[in-house]
C-alpha cells in the first residue's frame, strides 16, 4: 500500500467549508437563549466612578445586567498571564489584576465594564445604551517608548514596567564588540498588528439547571486549556461541571488562545440568570479587544569583522504588552523571541534585553510566529545592512556565518537538531534566479522604476512543548499533547486529539498519518477534536505544535494499537507473537501466511466470543477492546528553517511597492501533505507581506484605535501578491519519530524582513519602517533623488 | 440597528410622498446600511427605491449618456454603450471599491452621498453632468456643495445623471489601500471647447482644478501641465495620506490621465 504521508491528499474539510456547511459557534442556537451585549469603555484610561444599571434593567426585553461589582462579589477570577518571567535583577514580573469586567478602572478602549442580557439582540443593544457609566477620564499612556516615563497605569507597577529581562552574557558581548572591525546598528519598530481572524470571537453558553453543568461553545484554539483556566483560575465551575466545545473555528493566529472576558462572564452569568446566553463579537469589537500582535521598539547591534564574520549581537527592546499581561503575553517577547535573536548564524557572544511595558492599548499576545518574527526581523535587517556596509553579497555573508555541523548548539538557548542552511539558500538563489537580478533591475530602471532584492534566512523554535525546556523557561505548565485512537467494533476509527484545527487541516493530515500507521483507508478515520467531553485533555494548537507534538501522540497511540493487535492476532492465528508481521493493515503469520486484517482483530477485541473458535482471542493479561492513548512530550523543540528571497519594484512617483517575485525555500523536515503545507506557507507569507507593506495599527494620543475597521485597516488582498514560488529541503527532525518540523508560522516569520530588505535595497539602503506604505516610500524616493542630485 | 419602517414604493411619486426629515432613500445600501448598523444614522422610514423601474437603465443619445439613479456600478462598467460613448466612465465604475460594492452600489447613491473620496462626483464635474431629480435639473457644479452635502432638498430624489459625451476622457485613481475609495481621483475630459480636470479625494468636496484645466484647454498635452505646482493647502491630511502627498498625486494622475486619453 502506498504511503499517504507525503502525498497531496485533498482536504477532508473542504467539502463542508466550501459548501458553507461549517458549523461555527455563531451557528449554534439554544432554545430560550438570551443575547449578551457588552458595555465597553470608550476611554483608554478612566476611573469608573459609578455604573447605573437601573434604566437598562427596565428596558424592554432585558433579562439581566451585570457589572464588575457583581463579578467581584462572586469572586470570579480574572484573566491570567501564563508564563512567569524574571527580571535581570532577579525580581518577579509585575502583573496587574485583569478582572473580567472592569470595576474601578478601565485601561483600554473596548474593555468590558458591564453586560446586558436580553431576549433579542436589538433589545440587548438598546439596554446596553441605557447603562450609564460615570467615568473620570485620565491621561492615557499609548506610546511604548514613552511608557516608562509616563504615569503608572496599574497600582504597584512602577514605570509601567512588567519586567526588564536579559538573556545572554553582557560581558562576553562587550568583549566581542571591542574586537570588532565594524558595528552595524539598526533602530526598528515592529508594527502592531490586528489578527483579523475571518470569524470574530463568539460564545454560546448553556447552563443545565438539573446537572448544574455549563456547556460553553466558543471560538478557541485550545478548549481544554480554556476549561482548565476558567475552572482553576476563574472559579466559574469545577472542571467536571464545565464542558468547553470549540467547533469549527475560522482562524485564530494566536488571537484565540486566550480565555477572554466574554467567555468567563457569559459562563458565570448563565448560571446566575439561569438562561442560555449567546454573544457574537461585531467586527469593531474584534479590532478593539482581540489580542494584538508584535509592537516592539528595538535597537540592535551586530559586531562584525571586515571580512564579514559575525562576532557579537545585542538587542535592547521595548515590548508593548498593552493594558494587561495575557496567556502568552509575557513569554512572546522573551523566550519566544530572545533565543531566536541570533538567527541562523554562529555568533559567539550575544544578549537580548527586553523591557515589557504596559500601555492603555489592547493587550498584545501571540500572533502567528509570536516573538520569532520580531527576532528574525531584527537579525535579518542587521545582516542585510552589514552586507551593504561591508560591500559584500547578501547571500555570501549569510553563507559565511551559517553553521555547517548539526546538532548546532547556539550561543543563547537552543541546540538545533538538524538542518542544512547552505542547501536552503543555494536552492532559493537558484529558484529566484538571483544571478539574473541585475539585468531585471536595469530593465526596471529603464522604465523609471526602482527594483530591489531582499534575502532573509531564518530558523525558528516551534512545536511548543518540551515540558522540561518550557518549564525551565518559566511556563506555568508542562506542554505535551495527547491522543486517543479508538477502534470501533466494525472497523472505523476515531482519532481523538488534544490539538485543535482552526484552519490547519488536521482532519486530513492526522488521518493520513493514522491511516499509514494502521494500514487502513483514510476514509475509515475520523479526527475528533475541540470538545472537552470527547477525548483526553490536550493543550491545543499554537506555536506550530499540532503535528510535531499532537501528531506524534497519534502515531504512538497507533503503535500501541498495532502492538496489542499483534498479540490478539497471534492468539487468533495460534502462533507466537514474534511470528506475526504487521503490514498494510494485516497481521500475517510468517510461516503459515495465514492472516487477519486489523478490522478482524478489532472486531475480535470487542466481540471475543466467536462461535467457531469457542475461545477468547484476548490474550492473558490483555483486556477486551481496542483503544489506546498516548501523551507525547518531545525531547526538544522542532527547528524549521529556510531562506526567502523577494524582489520588489517601486514606482518613485507614487511610492507604490509591487512585490514582483517571492521565493521561499523551507525545511519542514518530512512533509505529510505538501498541498496543505504550501497553503500554510502561502498564508504566512501573505500575513508577513501584510505586516511589511500594509497593516498599520494606529492609536491616537488619547488611546483611540484609529484603524478599527476595514475602511482604515489595510488587510492585504490577493492582488497584492505575486504567485509564490515555493521549494523545500527536507532534513528530518531527530526529536520525533516522523521527522517532522512545524510549518504553520514560518511564512509569517521569514517574510517581513525579506520584503523590507528588498524595499530598502531598492531605496539604496535608506531605512524605512514597516509598513512601507506608498507615502513613506514616496518620501524616501524623494530624499534619494535629492541626495543623488547632490552627489552628482 | 434601530428598528424602522421599510417601504418599497413602485413609483417616484409614492417615494417622494413617503419622504420626510426622518427618512432615507435606500439604493444600494452600501453606505446607508453600515451607518445604520454602526448606529451613526437612524431613520423612522427607509424608502427602498430599487423597485422603481424608471430609475434604472442607461440611455445614449447623440451628445449625452444618461444613467438612471439606481443603475449599479457593475452595469455601468459592463455597458457596451457606455464603453463606446465614454469609456472613461465605464473604467471609473469598474474600479469602484470591490466586486461586492459594485454589484450593489448605485450612481444615484454615490452622488447623493457625495463622499469626498467617491469617484462618480469627479465624472459629473468633468463631464458637465446634469442631475435630474423629481423636482428639477441641477448642474453638477451646483449639485456638490460640500463634504457629504448636496443641493438635494429633503425628499428630493435623484432620477438620473446626464453626462455630456466628451471628445476624450480618462479617470485615474490612487486607491486607499484599505477601503479602495479614492485617496485621489482625477477625471480629465476634453470637450470640444475646453478641458475639465475634476479632482476627488483631495479636499472636502470634489472640485475642478482651474489651473490644470486652463493649461490643458490651451494645449491638450502632458507637457502643458508638466511642472505645475499643485498646492497642498486646503487638501485633506489624514493617516492615509498627507496633503503634500495628495498634491503630488493630483499633478501626477492628471498627467497620467492626459497620457491615457
Ligand atoms: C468598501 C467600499 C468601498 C467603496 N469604494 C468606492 C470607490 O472606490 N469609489 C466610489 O465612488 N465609491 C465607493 N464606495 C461607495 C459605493 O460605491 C456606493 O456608491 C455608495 O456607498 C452609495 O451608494 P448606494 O447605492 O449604496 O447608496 P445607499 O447607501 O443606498 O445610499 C446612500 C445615500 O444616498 C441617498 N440616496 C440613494 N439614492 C438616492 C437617490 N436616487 N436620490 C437621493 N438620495 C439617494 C440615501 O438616502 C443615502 O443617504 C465604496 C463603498 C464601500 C462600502
Amino acid at each position: 500500500m502506498a504511503s499517504l504521508v507525503g502525498s497531496r491528499v485533498e482536504r477532508k474539510e473542504d467539502t463542508r467549508f466550501l459548501q458553507g456547511k461549517g458549523r461555527y459557534t455563531a451557528d449554534i442556537n439554544i432554545a430560550n437563549q438570551t443575547y449578551a451585549v457588552f458595555v465597553r469603555s470608550p476611554h483608554a484610561r478612566a476611573k469608573i466612578k459609578s455604573v447605573d444599571t437601573s434604566k437598562a434593567l427596565k428596558s424592554s426585553g432585558v433579562v439581566g445586567v451585570l457589572t464588575g461589582k457583581e463579578i467581584a462579589e462572586d469572586k470570579i477570577g480574572g484573566l491570567i498571564a501564563g508564563w512567569a518571567i524574571r527580571s535581570e535583577d532577579g525580581s518577579e514580573m509585575k502583573v496587574p489584576a485583569n478582572p473580567p469586567l472592569a470595576k474601578d478602572i478601565a485601561n483600554f478602549v473596548g474593555e468590558p465594564v458591564a453586560v446586558v442580557f436580553a431576549e433579542t439582540l436589538d433589545e440587548a443593544k438598546e439596554g446596553a445604551e441605557k447603562v450609564k457609566v460615570d467615568y473620570k477620564v485620565l491621561k492615557a499612556v499609548v506610546d511604548p517608548a514613552e511608557a516608562m516615563k509616563s504615569d503608572a497605569i496599574h497600582d504597584g507597577v512602577d514605570k509601567n514596567l512588567c519586567y526588564d529581562w536579559l538573556l545572554g552574557d553582557r560581558k562576553a558581548v562587550d568583549e566581542a564588540f571591542a574586537k570588532a572591525d565594524k558595528i552595524i546598528k539598526v533602530d526598528l519598530i515592529n508594527n502592531r498588528l490586528v489578527p483579523n481572524a475571518m470569524e470574530p470571537r463568539a460564545c454560546v453558553v448553556d447552563y443545565n439547571t438539573a446537572s448544574e453543568e455549563i456547556t460553553l461553545y466558543t471560538t478557541s484554539q485550545n478548549p481544554h486549556l480554556s476549561r482548565l483556566v476558567m475552572s482553576a483560575f476563574g472559579g466559574v465551575a469545577p472542571e467536571n461541571k464545565l464542558r468547553v466545545v470549540a467547533p469549527d473555528v475560522g482562524g485564530g493566529f494566536g488571537s484565540k488562545i486566550n480565555v477572554y472576558n466574554e467567555e468567563i462572564v457569559c459562563s458565570w452569568a448563565s448560571k446566575k440568570i439561569e438562561r442560555p446566553i449567546k454573544w457574537v463579537a461585531e467586527r469593531t469589537e474584534s479590532f478593539l479587544t482581540d489580542t494584538h500582535g508584535r509592537d516592539h521598539v528595538t535597537h540592535a547591534e551586530l559586531a562584525v569583522t571586515n571580512d564579514g564574520k559575525f562576532l557579537g549581537f545585542k538587542n535592547e527592546t521595548i515590548a508593548n504588552l498593552g493594558a494587561y499581561a495575557r496567556v502568552f503575553g509575557t513569554v512572546t517577547p522573551t523566550y519566544l523571541f530572545g533565543p531566536c535573536a541570533t538567527g541562523v548564524y554562529v555568533i559567539p557572544a550575544a544578549y537580548s534585553n527586553v523591557k515589557a511595558v504596559y500601555t492603555n492599548t489592547a493587550p498584545v499576545d501571540a500572533y502567528r510566529g509570536a516573538g520569532r518574527p520580531e527576532a528574525t526581523y531584527t537579525i535579518e535587517r542587521l545582516v542585510e545592512k552589514a552586507a551593504m556596509e561591508l560591500g559584500m553579497d547578501k547571500t555570501e555573508i549569510r553563507m559565511k556565518n551559517f553553521p555547517t555541523q548539526f546538532p548546532f548548539k547556539q550561543t543563547l538557548v537552543h541546540t538545533v537538531d538538524s538542518g542544512d542552511y547552505v542547501a536552503g539558500l543555494e536552492k532559493a538563489k537558484q529558484m529566484a534566479d538571483y544571478a539574473g537580478f541585475e539585468a531585471r533591475r536595469k530593465k526596471s530602471e529603464a522604465n523609471g522604476k526602482l527594483r530591489g532584492i531582499g534575502v532573509s534566512s531564518y530558523f525558528e523554535a516551534c512545536g511548543i512543548a518540551p515540558s522540561a525546556a518550557v518549564m525551565s523557561l518559566g511556563c506555568g505548565v508542562g506542554l505535551w499533547e495527547s491522543a486517543e485512537v479508538r477502534f470501533n467494533p466494525t472497523g472505523q476509527i476515531s482519532v481523538f486529539t488534544g490539538a485543535h484545527s482552526h484552519g490547519q487541516s488536521h482532519d486530513t493530515t492526522f488521518a493520513q498519518i493514522a491511516a499509514d500507521e494502521l494500514g487502513v483507508p483514510m476514509e475509515n478515520i475520523d479526527v475528533v477534536h475541540g470538545d472537552t467531553d470527547k477525548g483526553t485533555f490536550g493543550m491545543g494548537t499554537y506555536g506550530s505544535r499540532s503535528l510535531t507534538v499532537g501528531g506524534i501522540a497519534i502515531v504512538n497511540a497507533c503503535k500501541k494499537i498495532v502492538a496489542k493487535g499483534k498479540r490478539v492476532a497471534a492468539k487468533m492465528l495460534e502462533v507466537n507473537e514474534d511470528e506475526i508481521e504487521f503490514k498494510d493493515g494485516e497481521f500475517v503469520a510468517l510461516k503459515s501466511n495465514k492472516k487477519k486484517t486489523i478490522g478482524e482483530v478489532a472486531f475480535a477485541c470487542y466481540l471475543p466470543g466467536q462461535r467457531d473458535e469457542m475461545k477468547s482471542p484476548i490474550p492473558e493479561g490483555d483486556e477486551p477492546g481496542l483503544i489506546e492513548s498516548s501523551f507525547f512530550d518531545p525531547a526538544n523543540f522542532s527547528f524549521p528553517a529556510g531562506s526567502h528571497i523577494c524582489e520588489v519594484e517601486i514606482d518613485p512617483d507614487t511610492g507604490n511597492v509591487k512585490v514582483e517575485k517571492y521565493t521561499a525555500v523551507d525545511d519542514f523536515g518530512r512533509i505529510v501533505n505538501p498541498m496543505i503545507v504550501e497553503g500554510q506557507v502561502h498564508g504566512g507569507i501573505a500575513q508577513g507581506i501584510g505586516q511589511a507593506l500594509h497593516e498599520n495599527t494606529q492609536y491616537d494620543e488619547t488611546g483611540q484605535l484609529m484603524t478599527a475597521s476595514y475602511m482604515d485597516y489595510t488587510m492585504p488582498r490577493a492582488d497584492n501578491f505575486p504567485e509564490f514560488n515555493l521549494g523545500f529541503t527536507c532534513t528530518h527532525a531527530t526529536s520525533n519519530p516522523l521527522g517532522v518540523k512545524g510549518c504553520g508560522e514560518a511564512g509569517a516569520i521569514a517574510s517581513p524582513p525579506t520584503v523590507m530588505n528588498a524595499v530598502i535595497d531598492a531605496l539604496g539602503g535608506q531605512e524605512i519602517s514597516m509598513p512601507a506604505t506608498a507615502e513613506k516610500v514616496w518620501k524616501a524616493c524623494k530624499a534619494m533623488k535629492k541626495s543623488n542630485a547632490k552627489a552628482a | 440597528m434601530k428598528s424602522f419602517n421599510y417601504h418599497a414604493p413602485k413609483d417616484v411619486k409614492d417615494a417622494s410622498k413617503l419622504a420626510s426629515s426622518n427618512s432615507a432613500f435606500l439604493a444600494g445600501g452600501m453606505t446607508t446600511i453600515p451607518s445604520m448598523k454602526l448606529g451613526l444614522a437612524s431613520y423612522k422610514d427607509v424608502i427602498d427605491i430599487k423597485n422603481i423601474k424608471k430609475l434604472s437603465g442607461i440611455k445614449v443619445s447623440g451628445k449625452t449618456v444618461t444613467i438612471g439613479a439606481t443603475t449599479k456600478h457593475v452595469e455601468v462598467a459592463e455597458s457596451k454603450d457606455v464603453k463606446k460613448a465614454i469609456p472613461a466612465l465605464a473604467k471609473l465604475a469598474g474600479n469602484i471599491g470591490d466586486a461586492q460594492v459594485r454589484n450593489r452600489g448605485t450612481i444615484g447613491g454615490s452622488i447623493s452621498n457625495n463622499d469626498p473620496s467617491a469617484c462618480y462626483p469627479s465624472a459629473c464635474m468633468a463631464l458637465n453632468a446634469v442631475i435630474h431629480t423629481n423636482k428639477r435639473k441641477i448642474e453638477a457644479e451646483k449639485f456638490f456643495t460640500g463634504m457629504f452635502e448636496t443641493a438635494l432638498k429633503s425628499g428630493e430624489l435623484v432620477e438620473a445623471v446626464e453626462f455630456q459625451i466628451p471628445e476624450k476622457a480618462d479617470y485615474q485613481k490612487h486607491p486607499n489601500p484599505a477601503s479602495r475609495y479614492a485617496i485621489i481621483g482625477v477625471f480629465v475630459a476634453k470637450h470640444k471647447k475646453d478641458v475639465n480636470v475634476a479632482v476627488t479625494g483631495a479636499k472636502s468636496c470634489v472640485y475642478i482644478d482651474k489651473d490644470l484645466s486652463k493649461k490643458l484647454s490651451s494645449s491638450f498635452s502632458v507637457s502643458a501641465i508638466e511642472g505645475t505646482d499643485v498646492k497642498s493647502s486646503g487638501m485633506n491630511s489624514d493617516m492615509h495620506a498627507s496633503a503634500e502627498y495628495r498634491a503630488n498625486l493630483v499633478s501626477l494622475y492628471a498627467k497620467k490621465a492626459v497620457e491615457a486619453c
